[in-house]
């Protein structure tokens, strides 16, 4: 048996550790913190294993540059912070349309605009959801450990490439910067996804029809024969511009449908201490470490409380959520924002039961003693 | 000739083209087209990129890899296309609007890479597709809808902006010089390295109209009265050089590839 592979890493290494293991060979960024060492590390190591790193003049440049990538069949990703994932805003919505794989990490920093560029916060939810106009839906992950980035960077790529679509990799700036020790598993143990690939004709290839019971069509690479059109307009199942209402009604539907259908497959979330809970906490990221520290206490001192930790953030664990909300008393939704998951929480769990907030946004974390005061005080 | 053009390389059941009458563009992607049948490329090795805009709408209707990108990003797009697969030749085309006003800082940073990408844009002068607004190449007093009194910025030059962020080839030519395109596509697409072809078309619907410019058949007089060819016009004496456009190979030299200096790191593993 071969020796376990125990490393000391840095939450943003772990990220490009994972999304090589994960197949990376294209990285196309833009220095802005807390994400930085994401392409540093890039650029370190992507020449090693044959892949391509390049520094853009801005951070739209790197989100379309990694599209471009991904149409030749490269497995490519970008990383950025704040301000910079206002940026991206124009190209993620440009591979949700055009269905083109690729991974957007963002290492949160307080915000708005330039905001608290070494601290942190988890201001960007409703952003990670919405941030791009339009009807549209999206794949969000957020990890809240080191061993998890590098597990859910893995994971974004995949689901990326099973869904066409772009995931984003939501961290904390703690996350980020954080060194824990972890173990690597073996790459052989680790299961990636390939995108599906065209095996008709060239000429009998249409890039946007979907197959029988299928709901994401099959991807030529660019260069390989099967020539075809990208657009971010509109198209039909050839791939070129319509203004044809049922087209567009049809396509943004099953845009829209092939996340929002496969939930169960899309969705991952933790459980801590639920089993017996008569109230419960939702928590994401690093704060939901605290909270796990927090009801460790409360739980020595006779409170039955349990934390519900989404790890898939978007689309949100709407049967978990709900199934929890129909056995506790109460949820408190704990995150450092002024309450943006809350909303989306009260949205599903509202009805069955009381939903409310503890919120901080000065750029320091939530405590356990915080968690635990609250908790006791009401 | 051209209908086999046309067979070969277009995609016959996209068209008509979206144009309105006496728009230039259709010359500009027949001489495209042509240079690339000159050079006998295989047609899965071309990508060709567009931006939004007017012009942009060619890549619609030809029968390569084509990709219509954001407004303005194409060459980001087409740098990542390009760098992934150095194997493609990676055609750009685009607006004046699209590649030197919300596409500017794409332009000079992949000219100073010197990334192996062609960019042929289409300068009409105007921002055709939303109507008639003052673009970065809009001469100076030149009316838009945007400009109703007259536009008081200064007109870039796209070939000496193009030149000084490290292009290795540039060229001008106009819709009335068609064989010149041909040519200097043909050129752009050997030179290894960034190439930056600008031409000159015309816009009578909007440009031509808010100008008092005239119809298609004055406008294209007009590019054949005010342009010179480079070597003639480097010799005019100062004052016969206003109002006169130089056309021909303003500018080339060699200098080493983005995607095979970066080749080079990856061999150091």
């Amino acid at each position: 048996m071969a020796d376990k592979n125990i490393v000391l890493m840095q939450g943003n290494e772990a990220c490009v550790e994972g999304a090589i293991v994960a197949g990376m060979r294209f990285y196309a960024g833009y220095p802005i913190t807390p994400s930085t060492e994401i392409a540093e590390v890039s650029a370190a190591k992507l020449p090693k294993v044959g892949g391509k790193f390049i520094q853009m003049e801005d951070e739209i440049a790197s989100i379309s540059a990694v599209i471009g990538a991904s149409l030749t069949g490269q497995k490519a990703m970008t990383a950025t912070s704040g301000p910079g994932f206002s940026l991206k805003q124009e190209g993620i919505g440009y591979a949700i349309i055009a269905e083109v794989p690729c991974v957007i990490v963002n290492v949160q920093r307080g915000g708005p605009s330039t905001g608290l560029p070494t601290s942190p916060a988890q201001g960007d939810i409703m952003q990670a959801r919405w941030g791009t106009h339009g009807e549209h839906s999206i794949i969000a992950l957020y990890p809240s450990t080191v061993k998890e980035v590098f597990d859910m960077t893995i994971r974004a790529f995949n689901l990326s490439e099973k869904y066409r679509t772009p995931v984003i990799l939501l961290m904390d700036e703690v996350v980020g910067h954080m060194r824990e020790k972890i173990e690597l598993p073996d790459p052989e143990d680790i299961e990636i996804y390939n995108r599906k690939k065209p095996s008709c004709d060239p000429g009998e290839y249409l890039a946007y029809k979907v197959k029988d019971q299928d709901i994401v069509p099959e991807m030529a690479s660019i260069g390989e024969g099967y020539r075809y059109h990208v657009t971010g307009l509109v198209h039909d199942e050839f791939g070129f511009p319509s203004n044809d209402g049922n087209v567009a009604e049809k396509l943004i539907t099953r845009l829209v449908e092939k996340i929002e259908n496969n939930i169960d497959d899309i969705v991952e979330c933790e459980e801590y201490k639920l089993d017996d809970a008569e109230e419960a906490i939702i928590a994401y990221g690093s704060t939901a470490r605290s909270v796990k520290t927090a009801i460790d206490t409360l739980r020595e001192k006779g409170r039955k409380i349990g934390l519900l930790r989404p790890i898939t953030i978007w689309p949100s664990p709407k049967k978990q959520i709900e199934s929890l909300a129909k056995r506790v008393k109460r949820i408190v939704v704990v995150e450092m924002n002024l309450g943006q998951y809350y909303l989306e929480v009260d949205r599903i769990a509202g009805k069955f039961t009381n939903v409310i907030k503890l919120n901080r946004v000065n750029g320091e974390l939530i405590s356990p003693r915080d968690i635990i005061s609250f908790i006791e005080e009401g | 000739m051209v209908s086999q053009l046309i067979d070969k390389y277009f995609r016959t059941e996209r068209l008509p083209h979206i144009w309105c009458p006496g728009c230039g563009n259709g010359i500009v992607l027949r001489s495209i087209v042509k240079a690339i049948d000159n050079l006998g490329l295989n047609k899965d090795d071309v990508c060709v990129v567009s931006g939004i805009g007017c012009s942009s709408r060619a890549s619609g209707y030809l029968d390569f890899n084509t990709v219509h990108t954001t407004h303005g990003r194409a060459l980001a797009f087409a740098t990542g296309i390009k760098f992934s697969n150095p194997k493609l030749h990676v055609i750009v085309i685009t607006g004046d609007g699209d590649c030197s006003a919300i596409g500017g800082n794409h332009l000079i940073h992949a000219a100073r890479r010197n990334i192996d990408i062609t960019t042929i844009v289409f300068n009409n002068n105007i921002y055709g597709m939303t109507g008639g607004q003052y673009s970065p190449t809009t001469p100076t007093g030149d009316r838009g809808t945007t400009a109703p009194y007259g536009n008081i910025d200064y007109n870039f030059d796209l070939c000496q902006l193009a030149k000084a962020s490290g292009a290795t080839y540039v060229s001008r030519s106009t819709v009335y010089a068609a064989n010149m395109i041909i040519k200097q596509v043909e050129e752009g697409i050997k030179n290894k390295g960034f190439s930056f072809i600008e031409t000159l078309t015309i816009c009578p619907t909007y440009y031509g109209r808010k100008n008092k410019k005239g119809d298609a058949v004055d406008m294209m007089n007009y590019l054949k009265d005010a342009t010179v060819n480079i070597s003639l016009y480097e010799r005019l004496p100062e004052e016969d050089k206003a109002g006169k456009i130089p056309i021909g190979e303003i500018y080339r030299t060699t200098r080493p590839e983005y995607t095979e200096k970066y080749e080079e790191i990856t061999k150091l593993f």
